[in-house]
């Protein structure tokens, strides 16, 4: 295990550099000029004396092998430099914004994880009768309707019915965790409720699934509990195909939230990432497609272990 | 009878309350205002900007030479300066600045400070952006004899100098900054203005606080500020339903006027005005076939602007029909005037008609483009949509291509497009401002059609010079009619202003410019 651990670990390095190489490369390709749009973005008349003094100051004059190269160091000691937007370093514009949609995706999966494990279980359960077919009307519900919607009508409701909205700005959970949690619950909320459904029928499916193996037949027929066939034989196996679920649906929140950002005015990863590429801001979005592509890699292999810790007939040599 | 005194006591109700206005209150001490901003600016640096979102962020920080008494408006007052006197040649002026102001670093500000500033605007150097620098080209000289002294001496009258000091753009810098590094404005805030800077959280707010040796003595009455970025609309909206924010300066849609006052009542304070702003349609002269003055000409004519004024009022902030100047200021073509130049007729169906003419006579009968727009909901989308429709009706197919704003503008700044929906964002009413943007791209690289007008130059340069106003409104309108026989580019509509606040948001005062009014000094909060 431990082996096959430190050897996907080893992986992820060609993985990264791989990425790495192609989001520098293909940025250049895009058409678009930062310095253009940063200086001349904002309506001015800018003298080409001064684009090309920008142009030397961000680096953009020297060759593209000598740049990659430069970032490419910078890299390996986690120095992903400069925004060419806001010139301040990559990882502070990044970390400002990161503890926020962590913590919203982290609030988003237990929500759905806690919801969604007795939704989908109870659903299997009582396969064809109204508690089934409720929990089926609520995750339908979930995946239908976009998060970003479900949100606006969340604070709609607040509005109306309370007169009341959550803080408008990020205050972090270490210096007021009641201001924190009182703001992100909602947005939480919002996505959890999608992520639920998602996940909730994904438990129902496959424990109607394995419900029919035989192995639980065995089991019954040698007269254990039923509720340690489901909890101990039953759901263990279940939870699989929902532990993978889980693990895109918590990378995707980390940076994919843009519209639910805007929505609850959150300071968010996702809202960076497309100002980012509109303002062609290279070195914020090379460290951006970096840090998604990291959580990619080091998710999916928490998963794989998290896959043999549930079902011990898994392992990894 | 009943009915008679029912209606006397609210016409004495109505005579109480004009009488004794927001402003009129005792202005309490303290609090912190929570205001939305519905744009994060870039960097700090007002000289290398042109969006309110960067003087939004900055101009409680700064103060200027003059600025505009908003009361009074267009009337200028003194900021830095206590007062000034202008020559007879009418070529120098000399101001007297206030003595005993600091920057919030502590330097103390003199008159060098003023120099080095307009220096900085009239001739960036170091690789500075001044976006004034033509408009400060008629300085020859900055001299400062003492510290509470300066006098500019200038080439040539200017009949618009005195407005180009009270411009909201031109922030006082330290001297001592600039000599350090040209660019320090662009990330650093020192200024002599009402709050000192607490911090700009990237993509969220900027705060400040009360600047305790701010020059002008009891102000500012606020003790902090917060300036919430809130880049969609809805979300500003229900922020400011809910409290968190309890303003946004630059101002919303009928439409969402309508919803906040349904939903807030007599809780929210609604204020209106019309805008130094208006939204215009640039054709790239450089890109055929619209190097051609009669595709150009064709396609301003079908454009029903009184019929469209109508239905877009309604729904965006587009409302005035109006020439180079704000409809209903001085130096504004009258109605009876401008309905008799190309694009402004009432009589919609002869004008298409000779559009279509114009069209076969270019052989561009299958016109088809790209209108490049700003993917702002307002009002810029309407208005896109809006003459899609127009030109479709002529048979010219368009594709309505909207992009973020800094694409946009650095496209239509490099010349890479055809036709364009641009705006002008002024700050006055004063013809040169106004007029500059169409001066020829030899002169003035913002003309965005790229034109040379000899005609125009010499129009605006007369109109410049001209100290006698009836003489200044003829070359003006010279100078408009000319642009729009030529089709360069002509003003859509103007927009109309409207602006949401709290009613416990008091001393703050409206202007016909979003632009102007930002410093927070005279605001406080009645709670």
């Amino acid at each position: 295990m431990l082996r096959y651990v430190v050897s996907r670990v080893l992986l992820t390095i060609p993985t990264l550099l791989g990425v790495a190489v192609l989001v520098f490369f293909m940025l250049r390709i895009v058409p678009g000029d930062v310095v253009e749009v940063k200086l001349r973005g904002d309506g001015g008349n800018v003298s080409q004396e001064a684009i090309e003094m920008e142009r030397k100051k961000l680096g953009l004059d020297k060759p593209l092998m000598t740049q990659f190269g430069d970032w490419m160091v910078g890299v390996a000691t986690l120095d992903f430099g400069k925004s060419m937007w806001t010139e301040r370093p990559v990882m502070e514009e990044i970390s400002l914004r990161l503890e926020l949609s962590l913590q919203v995706a982290i609030m988003a999966t237990l929500i759905a994880v806690f919801i969604a494990i007795p939704l989908g279980t109870t659903a299997a359960l009582f396969r064809d009768t109204w508690i089934d077919y409720v929990v089926r009307i609520v995750t339908i519900g979930g995946l239908s309707i976009p998060s970003f919607w479900f949100g606006m009508l969340i604070m709609l409701s607040l509005l109306a019915f309370f007169n009341w909205l959550p803080p408008i700005t990020f205050t972090p959970i270490y210096v007021d965790p009641v201001a924190n949690i009182t703001q992100l619950i909602w947005p939480a909320l919002a996505v959890g409720y999608r992520y639920c459904a998602v996940v909730a029928r994904m438990i129902r499916s496959s424990l109607l699934e394995v419900l029919n193996e035989d192995y639980i037949r065995t089991a019954r027929a040698k007269g254990v509990y039923e509720k340690l066939v489901i909890s101990r034989h039953a759901l263990r196996n279940a939870l699989l195909p929902a532990i993978t679920v889980i693990g895109l649906e918590f990378t995707f929140l980390v940076g994919g939230l843009v519209v639910t950002e805007q929505v609850f005015n959150l300071n968010g990863i996702g809202q960076l990432f497309v100002q980012s590429v509109s303002r062609n801001d290279f070195t914020l979005i090379q460290g951006m497609v970096m840090l998604i592509a990291a959580f990619y890699v080091f998710v999916n292999l928490a998963v794989d272990v998290l896959y043999a810790v549930f079902d011990p007939r898994i392992r990894y040599t | 009878m009943k009915r008679l005194l029912g209606t006397l006591s609210l016409a004495l109700a109505a005579v109480a309350f004009a009488a004794s206005p927001a402003s009129a209150q005792t202005p309490k001490r303290g609090g912190n205002l929570n205001f939305a901003i519905s744009a994060e600016t870039p960097h700090y640096d007002c000289h290398a900007s042109d969006t309110y979102a960067t003087l939004h962020f900055s101009s409680p920080f700064y103060s200027t030479l003059l600025r505009y008494n908003l009361p009074k408006f267009p009337q200028i007052e003194g900021d830095l300066a206590k007062s000034w006197t202008l020559s007879p040649d009418k070529k120098t002026y000399t101001f007297v600045l206030h003595d005993g102001v600091k920057f919030h670093d502590g330097t103390p500000f003199t008159s060098a400070d003023i120099k080095a500033t307009y220096e900085r605007l009239r001739n960036p150097t170091g690789g500075a952006v001044s976006n004034r620098k033509a408009t400060f080209s008629d300085i020859e000289a900055i001299e400062t004899p003492n510290p509470t002294t300066v006098v500019f001496k200038l080439k040539a009258v200017n009949a618009s100098m005195l407005d180009h000091f009270a411009s909201p753009w031109n922030c006082v810098y330290s001297a001592k900054d600039l000599a350090a590094d040209a660019n320090a404005p662009r990330t650093k805030i020192n200024g002599t203005g009402p709050f000192t800077f607490v911090e700009h959280v990237k993509g969220s707010h900027v705060a400040g606080k009360r600047n305790e040796s701010y020059f002008k003595k009891g102000l500012p009455y606020l003790d902090s500020y917060r300036g919430i970025f809130t880049l969609q609309a809805a979300a500003m909206l229900n922020a400011l339903q809910g409290g968190q924010v309890l303003a946004e300066f630059r101002g919303v849609s009928p439409a969402e006027r309508d919803r906040m006052v349904a939903a807030m009542g007599d809780k929210l304070r609604v204020e209106e005005s019309s805008w130094t702003l208006n939204l215009l349609v640039a054709f790239n002269i450089e890109k055929p076939p619209f190097n051609d003055v009669r595709v150009r000409k064709a396609l301003l004519m079908a454009i029903d602007r009184w019929g469209g004024s109508q239905g877009l009022s309604r729904i965006s902030t587009l409302r005035s029909v109006g020439g180079v100047i704000r409809p209903g200021s001085p130096l504004a073509t009258p109605e009876a005037e401008l309905v008799k130049l190309p694009g402004f007729s009432k009589d919609i169906k002869k004008s298409r008609e000779e559009a279509k003419k114009l069209l076969k006579e270019a052989g561009q009968e299958n016109l088809k483009f790209t209108l490049w727009n700003r993917n702002l909901a307002m009002p810029y989308t309407p208005a896109g949509i809006f003459l899609v429709d127009q030109w479709r009706q002529i048979g010219v197919e368009v594709e309505h291509k909207q992009s973020d704003t800094a694409p946009y503008l650095a496209a239509l700044r490099s010349g890479n497009y055809e036709v364009a929906v641009d705006f002008s964002n002024l700050f006055n009413d004063d013809a040169t401002l106004a007029l500059s943007k169409y001066l020829s791209h030899k002169n003035n690289p913002l003309n965005l059609s790229r034109a040379n007008d000899d005609v125009i130059d010499d129009l605006y340069e007369k109109q410049l010079r001209e100290g006698d106003v009836a003489k200044r409104k003829g070359f003006i309108q010279a100078l408009e009619k000319r642009l729009f026989e030529q089709a360069y580019q002509q003003p859509l509509l103007w927009w109309h202003r409207i602006v949401l606040t709290h009613k416990t948001v008091m001393g703050w005062k409206m202007s016909p410019s979003h632009n102007l009014g930002g410093d927070l000094a005279e605001v406080w909060l009645n709670q």
